[in-house]
């Protein structure tokens, strides 16, 4: 297990290496002007380029810039063409990302794990039909939709949450904007639960516990749950990349300076650092929560080993 | 049984989830002390004067200095921190700053203050607004223009030789050729002075000044600027100048537009200075009295690329001119939110005339298709614009019409950026007709003239050249006298209503929404709130 581990954490290194190599090169190939973009719609005079060029190395060769931009990685020098240092500006969006991603995940799993489990016992009752049909809606809606609507009922008209993310209130104010990700996975994470979980209803492990004569709760809750969370965690672990790389819509509807709106501003300007550097810890996220993903599995199926 | 039990297992976390919310329902208010504002801004690119360029750093500045003149309700210069400005022959100027004044770290204002601030600004013409200095004796020294050679060409001054300390409170100003609007000028924002404190050893500015600036306005920093969370400012007791009716304003930073009117609607925030255009339809009845408008200095119109042949007949742009109405795209796209424009220089600025462009902006459907056949128009017609920027529906509802009334095929292409857009139109590459923006940079007709139509004016780019209107945009700058100037001007834009190289479209407005806390709120040409005026009321 441990050398599984160790094992994985190399490769992700050689896949962070690679990865902001592809991103650095897709920046540099797509040729954007980043000094016409800091300038906005006003034209740029000649000696402004020139100081700009000299600064940012941008009349350097593809591998000279590299090894630049590797540098002030590793020393944390990295700055962005608008003069903020990079890490700084990651620093702050992934405190906020991951704080809105925490709430979306515990809302999924609490509220969708449970109604799939629910509905999974009481297969074709009432509870069954209508959770399925609410969280059809819910899916149906686009956050583009859903974001604002629950900023307009749930802030402005009756006053519940904060209307936007406010630094005074930095936990509360971003309980909104999490439960409306949440609620965009929770129709997957509860119909994903309900077939799972009754799949394994009718295993005949399940008739097996049941004839040696242990109760329901015990079949239901240690057997079953923990042979249904398979497919659930592979969810689970797929979707807290996502959340981590951002929510544009919902980030902007709610004022977040998050992952998604810094990553978009920054592909707007052209701003080579700030970007590949956003995109690299993404890539960090997807390797850590893929080997979190893969660990659980051997924690929830015995059968599962990693050699 | 077992069931009934997950049932309420279930009950558990929807209800720790209701508490949850109800504790962050509670403390809505009270996040302002008496007598502070809140005014929504963008994040700021820079807040260093030689740099800030755009509307919410120059809304940042304006509270943390005082600038040598502010304009008066005619648009005309009145000293601020300056006493006199003066000249005889337009070209040196004196400048003489009132006494006693003091920096934020209590350093004195002195004329050192605003010429070292001045040639830094100027150095190497590296900053954003280094081109405010160009017309300044020796700006060519300190900032050689960049060839393709290698290395790039050096200073060979470290200083503009056209600024001179006379005393303490004295300098003047030597203009490389003369200018009668100099004074208008010195409203910009990048005529701040700048403390010894600002200053590295060399003469360059330090770059983490900008985090925190030093000013000598009416207001100093509270802390450091919170990168996309907020600027605060508070009253700096000792300002000299007219003392503002509120204690300290927090600049609130928005990432979206969308997100700062949900804010204005609940009574978070006290100033939005544009509303978005999604919004103009339902702000009248979500704001009522508090929706309100003022002039402002934008002006947009469509620029004839004039290396393309299919526009190079004067004829052909009158009739797209003329089959343009436009005043049905700005009641229909723009909710009535701006002005339609019938002449080429902005009714803020003195000298400006009604209708300057007469019958060729008149919507005339049937003459125009005549004069357009007659002439040969091209069968298909586009217009570019950059997607960014929310131009697509007045662009297609534009093309629309040339399509209706000028029997043309029409499309809108969009570009990402409006930096590609330029890049495109540098390179003399297709692209129709595009549309262009322009806010001034200072209240005068002439910066509606200069940059966008002389020969080698820096926006200039659709190759519009006539020796006369250049003739007379300098003449005018050369003039002895304001009303003199204006004249000459006048006379330069009736050349451009013949010559027709753009058309004119529509001219802005500041369309801006208050709360039921403030009062007294202006905002000036160049969308910023005047913080002297403001008041609040709780």
């Amino acid at each position: 297990m441990f050398r599984y581990i160790v094992r994985r954490l190399l490769q992700g290194v050689l896949t962070f290496f690679g990865a902001t190599f592809i991103v650095y090169s897709l920046m540099f190939a797509g040729g954007g002007d980043p000094i016409q973009a800091l300038a906005g719609e006003k034209p740029v005079t000649a000696q402004q380029r020139a100081a700009l060029t000299e600064q940012f190395h941008l009349n350097e060769n593809f591998f000279t810039r590299y090894l630049y931009f590797l540098k002030d990685f590793f020393t944390g020098n990295l700055t962005s063409y608008t003069g903020r240092n990079v890490f700084e500006n990651v620093g702050q969006a992934l405190s906020l990302t991951g704080r809105i991603a925490l709430i979306a995940i515990t809302f999924t799993i609490v509220v969708g794990v449970t109604l799939g489990i629910v509905a999974a016992l009481r297969r074709g009752g009432i509870f069954d039909t209508t959770s399925l049909v609410l969280t059809l809606v819910v899916i149906g809606i686009p956050s583009i939709v859903l974001a604002p609507l629950a900023q307009y009922l749930f802030g402005i008209q009756w006053k519940i949450f904060p209307v936007n993310y406010t630094f005074e209130k930095p936990f509360t104010s971003l309980i909104l904007p999490g439960l409306v990700l949440g609620a965009l996975s929770l129709a997957t994470a509860m119909r994903l639960t309900r077939a799972s979980f009754f799949d394994n209803l009718r295993a005949d492990y399940v008739r097996t516990a049941t004839s040696k004569g242990l109760t329901r709760f015990r079949v239901v809750g240690v057997h079953v749950l923990r042979n249904s969370l398979i497919p659930i965690i592979t969810f689970l672990g797929v979707e807290l990349g996502n959340l981590m790389g951002g929510a544009i819509i919902t980030e902007g509807v709610f004022n977040i300076p998050g992952i998604g709106g810094q990553l978009y501003k920054a592909i707007h300007l052209d701003d080579g650092p700030t970007v590949i550097t956003f995109v690299s810890l993404l890539v960090v996220i997807y390797i850590v929560a893929n080997l979190v993903v893969d660990l659980l599995y051997a924690v929830l199926d015995p059968r599962i080993r990693y050699e | 049984m077992q069931v009934r039990r997950l049932a309420a297992w279930t009950a558990i976390p929807l209800s720790a989830a209701l508490a949850l919310s109800a504790c962050g329902g509670g403390g809505d208010s009270g996040s302002s002390s008496s007598g502070t504002v809140r005014i929504g801004i963008a994040e700021p690119q820079y807040l260093t004067p030689a740099d800030t360029n755009e509307t919410s750093g120059s809304q940042v500045l304006a509270a943390l200095y005082a600038p040598l003149v502010n304009y008066d309700a005619d648009n005309k210069p009145v000293e601020v921190q300056a006493d006199s400005i003066t000249s005889s022959d337009n070209k040196v100027w004196t400048i003489k700053i009132k006494s006693g004044w003091t920096f934020h770290n209590g350093e004195a204002v002195t004329a050192d203050s605003y010429i070292d601030a001045w040639n830094a600004a100027a150095y190497k013409g590296a900053s954003q607004n280094a081109y405010f200095f160009s017309q300044i004796a020796g700006y060519n020294d300190v900032a050689p223009a960049a060839t393709t050679a290698t290395p790039s060409p050096q200073p060979t001054a470290q200083k503009l030789s056209g600024l001179k300390k006379v005393d303490d409170t004295t300098f003047t100003v030597t203009l490389s050729a003369p200018f009668s609007d100099f004074k208008t000028m010195l409203g910009y924002t990048a005529f701040y002075p700048l403390p010894k404190a600002a200053f590295n050893s060399d003469g360059t500015v330090k770059s983490d000044f900008k985090d925190a600036p030093i000013g000598d306005g009416p207001f100093k920093m509270d802390g450091t600027w919170q990168h996309d969370q907020k600027i605060s400012v508070t009253k700096y007791d000792d300002y000299k100048g007219e003392q503002p009716k509120v204690t300290g304003v927090q600049f609130t930073i928005y990432q979206q537009p969308s997100a700062e009117y949900a804010d204005l609607l609940a009574g978070n925030n006290d100033v939005m200075l544009t509303i978005p255009t999604e919004n103009l339809s339902t702000a009248e009845g979500d704001l009522g009295d508090r929706y309100l408008h003022s002039p402002a200095s934008s002006f947009q119109f469509l620029a004839f690329p004039t290396y393309d042949k299919n526009f190079s007949n004067v004829n052909v742009r009158k009739a797209i001119s003329m089959a343009i109405d436009r005043q049905a795209i700005v009641d229909q796209v723009f909710k009535g939110s701006q002005k339609a424009a019938y002449s080429f220089v902005s009714p803020v600025v003195g000298g400006y005339r009604d209708n300057t462009c007469g019958a060729n902006c008149e919507f005339n459907a049937t003459e125009a298709k005549k004069l357009y056949t007659e002439n040969g128009g091209p069968s298909k017609l586009e217009i570019s614009y950059n997607a960014d920027g929310g131009h697509k529906d007045w662009v297609d509802a534009t093309c629309n019409q040339l399509k209706n009334n000028l029997g043309v095929e029409c499309v809108g292409i969009p570009t990402a950026k409006f930096a590609d857009l330029l890049n495109k139109v540098e390179k003399k590459q297709e692209v129709g007709m595009f549309r262009m923006g322009w806010i001034m940079d200072y209240p005068s007709m002439e910066n509606y003239l200069g940059p966008l139509y002389s020969t080698n004016g820096s926006s200039n780019y659709y190759g519009y050249s006539n020796s006369e209107f250049d003739k007379l945009v300098q003449e005018g700058r050369e003039a002895s006298s304001s009303d003199a100037a204006i004249q000459k001007w006048q006379q330069a834009e009736d050349l451009l209503a013949k010559d027709m190289p753009v058309l004119p479209l529509r001219f802005g407005q500041n369309n801006y929404g208050i709360s039921t806390k403030v009062k007294n709120v202006e905002i000036d040409l160049f969308n910023r709130v005047d913080l002297l005026k403001i008041e609040y009321t709780g």
